[in-house]
C-alpha cells in the first residue's frame, strides 16, 4: 500500500511535468495550427539556463526560474520570428518540417552547452522527503504537482478570461477574421510561441529536479508530452492536464511492479508504456479525450 | 469621407481585378456596391481594410484616402484603429465562441472603458443576441450569425462599416429585418458601404450606387436613379417592362450583362 501511494505521488509529479510540455505544444498549435516538435529542446534549454543562472551568476533558485522562464520566452519569440513567420499561409506540414529541423538545430546547441556534464538544478528540496497519507514522499514530487498545475492553471485563466487570451482564441479559430477585427495575428504568434518557451523552461526545471540531475539526452524525456497531447487531445489545454498525470502514473506503476511481475517485458519497460497508449488512443479516439471536433450546425 | 482614386489591384502578381476603380462614400451615407459574381465587389473591401495581402493581392496604381489622408499602406489592425469595420462573406463567426466574446472580440482596438457600453448598445440593437450571449455562436441561426458578425463589427466603433453581402442565404423576412437594421445603425451616424447581389434590397435603403463590372465601374449614379434604369431593373431588380419580347426571340449573345463595348 504504500509503495503504491509513494509511486502513484512520483507518477502525479512527473506527470504534471508532461502536462506542462504539452500545454506549451497545445498553445501553438492552437494558435498557429503547427505541432511544434522542437519544444523538447526547448525545455533542456530552458535547464540549462536555469543551471547557468543558480552556479554561475549565484541567482537564488526562485529567480534563477523566472530568469530561465524569461530567457526561454525570448528564445521562443525569436524563432518564431525568424524560422516560423515565414512559413504562414503554407500548409501545416511544411511548418512543423521547419520544426523538427529546429529541434534537432537546438538540441545540437544545447548538447554543446551542457556537453557530457549532470546538470542540477539547485533546488530547494533535494533529496528530502515529507510524510503523506501514512508514507513518505519526496518533497520533491509534491513541489513539481503543484508548481506545473499552479502555472498550467494560470495560463488557463490567461486564455479564458483576459482581452489576449481572447484574441489568441480567436487567431487559433480564424487568422483572417481575426485580422479584420483589429488582431495583430502575427504578435499573437510571438506571444504563444513565448508562452510555450517560458513553459517549457519551468518543465526543464521540473524534470531537472531528479534526482540523479540531468544531461541533454533528457530531451527525450520531455518528448512523452508527445503521447500526452495525443491522448488528451491537441487542443485542449485540460486533456493536456488528464492526460499527462494518466501517462506520468502508468509510467510510474509499470517502473514499480513490471519487474517481477512481467518480466518477460524486459527491462526500461516503463519507457515503452507512454508511447503505447498513443497507440491505443490513436486508434480508440484519435482526436483525443477532450480534443475538439468542429462545430457545426447540422 | 471614405474615397478610392483610380485603384488597380492584382492577385498573384497577374491577375488584374480591379481596373481603375474610383468611388466614394460621403460621410453619413449609404452606399450600394453592386455587381455580379466576380466583379470585384469583395476586392475593393479587401483594399480598404488591408486583407489583401492575406489573399495574395496588391494594389498596384491609385489611392484610398479617409478624410484626405491615405490609408492603402495601412495593414488590418491599423485600418480597424481608423475607424473602418467590415463584415466578410459568409459571416464567419468565431464558431466556437460564444457570442458574447464574438462581440468582444470586436472591441480588440478600442479602449477598454467603452466596451461595456458598447455591448449595451449591441444587445439593445439586437435583442435576439441577448437573449443568446451566453451561446455557442456557431448554433446560431444564419440571421441570428448575421446580426452577431455586425455587431462585432460595430463594437470598434467605426465610422465606415463596410458590409459585404448581409443578406446571403437569407430568407426574404430576415433579409428585412437585416435591412431595417442597416438603416438603423446608419442613423447612429456610422457610414455604410454595402455589397449586395440583393439590388432591390440595397438600391432601396442607399442614396447612391455603383455598378461595377470586371474590374471597372460601369454605373455612377444616385440610387434612385438607378432604381429607374432599364438596365439595372432587368439584370438586377429582375423586372422587365410590360409586353417585352420574350427572351426567345431576343438574340441572346446581345443580352449578356455589358455595359461597356
Amino acid at each position: 500500500m504504500e509503495i503504491l501511494i509513494a509511486t502513484i505521488v512520483r507518477g502525479v509529479g512527473i506527470g504534471s511535468t508532461y502536462a506542462l510540455i504539452a500545454v506549451g505544444f497545445v498553445i501553438i498549435y492552437r494558435a498557429t495550427d503547427v505541432v511544434n516538435f522542437a519544444q523538447p529542446a526547448l525545455v533542456i534549454l530552458g535547464a540549462y539556463f536555469n543551471a547557468l543562472f543558480v552556479f554561475n551568476y549565484g541567482l537564488p533558485f526562485p529567480l534563477a526560474v523566472v530568469g530561465s522562464m524569461a530567457a526561454m520566452a525570448l528564445i521562443g519569440a525569436l524563432t518564431e520570428r525568424v524560422a516560423l513567420r515565414p512559413m504562414v499561409g503554407q500548409p501545416p506540414f511544411s511548418a512543423a518540417m521547419v520544426t523538427v529541423g529546429l529541434f534537432f538545430a537546438l538540441y545540437v546547441l544545447a548538447a554543446r552547452l551542457i556537453g557530457s556534464n549532470v546538470i542540477t538544478m539547485g533546488d530547494p528540496w533535494g533529496l528530502s522527503r515529507v510524510e503523506f497519507l501514512g508514507t513518505t514522499v519526496g518533497q520533491v514530487d509534491i513541489a513539481k504537482t503543484i508548481i506545473s498545475l499552479t502555472a498550467i492553471a494560470v495560463v488557463g485563466v490567461f486564455l479564458q478570461r483576459s482581452k489576449l487570451g481572447l484574441a489568441m482564441r480567436a487567431t487559433a479559430l480564424d487568422q483572417e477574421v481575426a485580422l479584420a477585427q483589429g488582431v495583430n495575428v502575427g504578435r499573437m504568434f510571438g506571444v504563444s510561441w513565448a508562452m510555450s518557451g517560458a513553459l517549457a523552461a519551468l518543465a526543464g526545471v521540473m524534470i531537472g529536479t531528479a534526482g540523479g540531475g540531468m544531461v541533454a539526452l533528457d530531451a527525450f524525456v520531455a518528448l512523452k508530452a508527445l503521447p500526452v497531447i495525443i491522448l488528451g487531445g491537441l487542443d485542449s489545454i485540460k486533456g493536456s492536464v488528464v492526460a499527462g498525470i494518466f501517462i506520468g502514473v502508468a509510467e510510474a506503476l509499470t517502473r514499480t511492479y513490471q519487474p517481477g511481475n512481467a518480466d518477460f517485458l524486459g527491462a526500461n519497460f516503463d519507457v515503452v508504456v507512454p508511447y503505447l497508449i498513443m497507440v491505443i488512443a490513436l486508434m480508440v479516439r484519435p482526436y483525443g479525450l477532450y480534443g475538439t471536433k468542429e462545430v457545426q450546425r447540422v | 469621407m471614405l474615397a478610392m482614386e483610380n485603384l488597380e489591384v492584382v492577385y498573384e502578381d497577374v491577375i488584374l481585378v480591379l481596373k481603375g476603380i474610383s468611388l466614394s462614400v460621403p460621410e453619413g451615407s449609404i452606399v450600394a456596391l453592386l455587381g455580379a459574381n466576380g466583379a470585384g465587389k469583395t476586392t475593393v473591401l479587401r483594399a480598404i481594410t488591408g486583407l489583401l495581402d492575406v489573399h495574395r493581392g496588391k494594389i498596384t496604381k491609385g489611392t484610398i484616402t479617409l478624410d484626405g489622408k491615405p490609408i492603402h499602406h495601412m495593414d488590418a489592425p491599423a485600418t480597424v484603429a481608423a475607424g473602418i469595420g467590415q463584415v466578410m462573406e459568409g459571416r464567419r463567426t468565431f464558431t466556437e465562441f460564444t457570442v458574447d466574446e464574438n462581440l468582444r472580440i470586436g472591441a480588440h482596438t478600442a479602449d477598454r472603458g467603452t466596451v461595456e457600453a458598447n455591448l449595451d448598445r449591441i444587445y439593445t440593437l439586437f435583442p435576439r443576441l441577448a437573449e443568446r450571449r451566453k451561446q455557442v455562436a456557431g448554433y446560431l441561426s444564419g440571421g441570428e450569425q448575421q446580426m452577431c458578425v455586425i455587431g462585432r463589427a460595430l463594437m470598434a466603433e467605426p465610422r465606415y462599416l463596410l458590409l459585404d453581402e448581409p443578406s446571403l442565404g437569407l430568407a426574404p423576412l430576415i433579409v428585412q429585418q437585416i435591412r431595417d437594421l442597416i438603416v438603423a445603425i446608419n442613423e447612429q451616424g456610422t457610414s455604410v458601404l454595402l455589397v449586395e447581389q440583393n439590388a432591390n434590397m440595397a438600391l432601396a435603403i442607399a442614396s447612391h450606387g455603383y455598378v461595377l463590372e470586371t474590374g471597372k465601374v460601369v454605373m455612377d449614379k444616385p440610387a434612385a436613379v438607378l432604381r429607374e434604369d432599364d438596365d439595372v431593373r432587368e439584370f438586377y431588380l429582375g423586372l422587365r417592362e410590360e409586353g417585352a419580347a420574350s427572351f426567345r426571340d431576343v438574340k441572346h449573345y446581345k443580352r449578356r450583362k455589358r455595359w461597356l463595348s
